[in-house]
């Protein structure tokens, strides 16, 4: 099996590829919603996470698979509705750093009440297990969902780069992004341009949450947290600038993980997340503007 | 005169701290523990401060500065003897030493200083998300080799055998200690460019302040405090690398940013306040009479509760309960200028 790239099997590398395309799709959340408001979402994860026990609990009911998904969709989408109106709104304008620690204790928030409803046991989503079997390529064994993963990522950044490039709604994301008091000064309407980026991002959350509830199907309060964390690290590293390098950012730091996690011997691999988050450092003290970021165009500033 | 207002702004704190000392001397042992805690709680919000408030850097890394500095007194502490049962594989030199209660406070600091430069030297040339990004990269990177490097502590095992040398003295003491560090800063010359870059950086820098110095010496400085507190803690309490993460993390800034970031009475109204708050929802998890109603909340509540204060108060009052000032006695007679905001 070892066998070709630097050492590495095809099954690592196929693995590395699904995590990647998941933490992109994380990203694109992230990034989305950062674009429009200048707002780190840490609570993402937990918006992930009610999704999961949205799919937990179907299951657990015995509800046929697509009412799960769509209780999983309906849930994550509303959440982040609420969340936008009663946090994001009142927060709007002020420094980043308020906002990143408001959202900080809206995910310590989400995750207690989760804690509260649910107990630190979780429960187990196990309506999509069967996407777990694999698929024998030549020799090579891959797991269906790392397919399915990849596809779904694939898709949702077409449709997503066709609906910034060519409607009206993207051009009006696109305008706020780029300057959100120029854009609404010619007519953009900024409630209407947030609400939809963060509808979208709500909706990729629910996407993740269901390829997360495959790759683990017990869902406990701290689902997600660790791998939030590290897409928010992935996506400060490739650059928060722009949309795609924010998304290549979260890819980049999920095919690493992956990569790294197998190639790592087994008595060090519990050193992952440090050898991954020294990584990040090394690049963030390089490139502090982001690691796919366009060069003369950094946001963070250096002293 | 500006020493005498100097003065008034290091009572207020100071007055607080005693207040919540002794209060602590007249309630029941049990109860004590959480104004011991409360004490402790205001020492880390104190380092946290140093550099956060004054730098308005945000740093979420802090907490690795006090596990640092737990670690460092809790394994140079625990008695020789017991040693080799609870800590196997440690170093040969760490198992071979072992230290008192105040040289092991003293390490504690020296370690979570050094542990703060050799950290700040490449990291403080970042500011904003970057800056928030890394730091919380080193509390990941600290957290998981803490977990699992055997050789310089417990690995995930819980702390036993530490001497629990932090009474209500010891943690009133450390408390004025930090509270008097961080004012003595604060009023120092570096204090004052550090804040000059928070409020203008372009400004700061125009008139010859090296941003990255500043910010480095108040990262090392709150570094060693950090690890004061840590090695304050490990003496209460028995810790792992769990009580040392995440919730650490986010209950000191909570606690920084209700009391008001950037001042240190903010500082520390923020930690006696939500560790108040904490204690009596923590008691009421257990179930407590008051008044002559039974109260018995589910485990989580505190965390609900203290979230939900913090989100409040970032929306309503963001610069906190104390607006970010400190203590001031207004002369009539004069007309008082305010600078800023």
């Amino acid at each position: 099996m070892i066998a070709s790239v630097l050492g590495i099997d095809w099954q690592t590398l196929a693995d590395a590829v699904g995590l990647g395309s998941i933490y992109a799709l994380m990203a694109v959340g992230i990034g989305l919603v950062f674009g429009v408001l200048r707002l780190v979402n840490f609570a993402y994860g937990q918006l992930v996470m009610a999704g999961a026990f949205a799919l937990a609990l179907s299951s657990q009911w015995n509800w046929p698979l697509w009412t799960g998904i769509l209780l999983c969709f309906a849930v994550v989408i509303v959440l982040s509705l609420l969340m936008d109106r009663l946090v994001f709104r009142p927060l709007r304008g002020q420094s980043p750093a308020v906002m990143l620690v408001a959202t900080f204790a809206v995910a310590f928030l989400l995750q207690s009440i989760a804690l509260l409803w649910f107990g630190p046991l979780g429960k187990i989503a196990t309506s999509l297990a069967f996407l777990n079997r694999p698929v024998t390529i030549g020799n090579v064994d891959i797991r269906k969902i790392t397919f399915v993963a990849t596809g779904t990522a694939v898709c949702c950044l077409v449709l997503l780069v066709l609906l910034l490039n060519r409607t009206n709604v993207g051009l009006h994301m696109r305008a706020a992004a780029m300057d959100f008091r120029t854009a609404r000064l010619l007519g953009v309407r900024a409630n209407r341009v947030i609400a939809v980026a963060v509808v979208i991002s709500g909706v990729l959350a629910a996407i993740v949450a269901v390829m997360l509830t495959v790759q683990t199907p017990l869902v406990t309060p701290d689902f997600a947290l660790d791998n939030t964390i590290v897409v928010l690290a992935g996506v400060v590293v490739g650059g928060m600038n722009r949309l795609v390098s924010a998304t290549l950012g979260g890819f980049a730091i999920g095919f690493a993980s992956g990569l790294l996690g197998g190639a790592l011997p087994t008595n060090q691999s519990q050193y992952l997340p440090s050898f991954l988050f020294a990584a990040v450092i090394l690049v963030l003290v390089i490139r502090p503007g982001g690691l796919f970021a366009r060069s003369g165009q950094t946001a963070v500033e250096r002293v | 005169m500006r020493l005498r207002a100097a003065l008034v702004q290091l009572s207020g704190p100071v007055v607080l701290v005693a207040a919540a000392a002794l209060l602590g001397t007249l309630v029941s042992h049990a109860t004590q523990t959480y104004f011991i805690n409360a004490l402790v709680n205001v020492a880390i919000v104190v380092a946290l401060y140093l550099f956060i408030g004054n730098s308005g850097v945000l740093s979420f890394g802090h907490i690795s500065f006090v596990a640092l500095g737990a670690w460092t007194a809790g394994v140079l502490s625990v008695p020789l003897s017991e040693k080799p049962a609870i800590m196997p594989q440690l170093f040969h030199f760490l198992r071979a030493t072992t230290v008192g209660n105040v040289p092991s406070l003293a390490l504690a600091a020296a370690v979570g200083g050094a542990f703060a430069l050799v950290v700040g030297l490449p990291l403080m040339r970042l500011s904003g998300l970057a800056a928030g990004i890394a730091t919380f990269a080193v509390l990941e990177i600290t957290h998981n080799v803490l977990r699992y490097w055997e050789k310089i502590g417990p690995g995930v095992t819980t702390f036993s055998s530490v001497p629990e040398t932090t009474g209500l003295l010891q943690a009133s003491v450390a408390a004025v200690i930090a509270v008097i560090a961080a004012w003595a800063y604060q009023h120092s010359r570096f204090g004052r460019l550090l804040r000059a870059t928070r409020e203008d950086p372009a400004a700061a820098r125009a008139v010859g302040v090296s941003v990255y110095r500043q910010r480095l010496i108040a990262f090392v400085l709150s570094g060693a405090l950090a690890g004061f507190a840590g090695g304050l803690y490990v003496h209460l309490l028995p810790l792992n690398t769990e009580t040392l993460y995440l919730d650490l993390t986010f209950i000191t800034l909570a606690m920084l940013v209700i009391g008001g970031a950037t001042s240190l009475l903010g500082a520390v109204v923020g930690a006696l306040a939500v560790s108040g708050v904490d204690s009596f929802l923590a008691q009421a998890e257990n179930g407590i009479h008051v008044a002559g109603v039974t109260l018995d909340f589910p485990a989580g509540t505190r965390i609900v509760v203290v979230g939900a204060l913090m989100a409040l108060v970032l929306i309503l009052r963001p610069s906190g309960i104390t607006g970010g000032r400190e203590l001031s006695i207004p002369r009539r007679g004069r007309i008082r200028i305010e600078f800023g905001r």
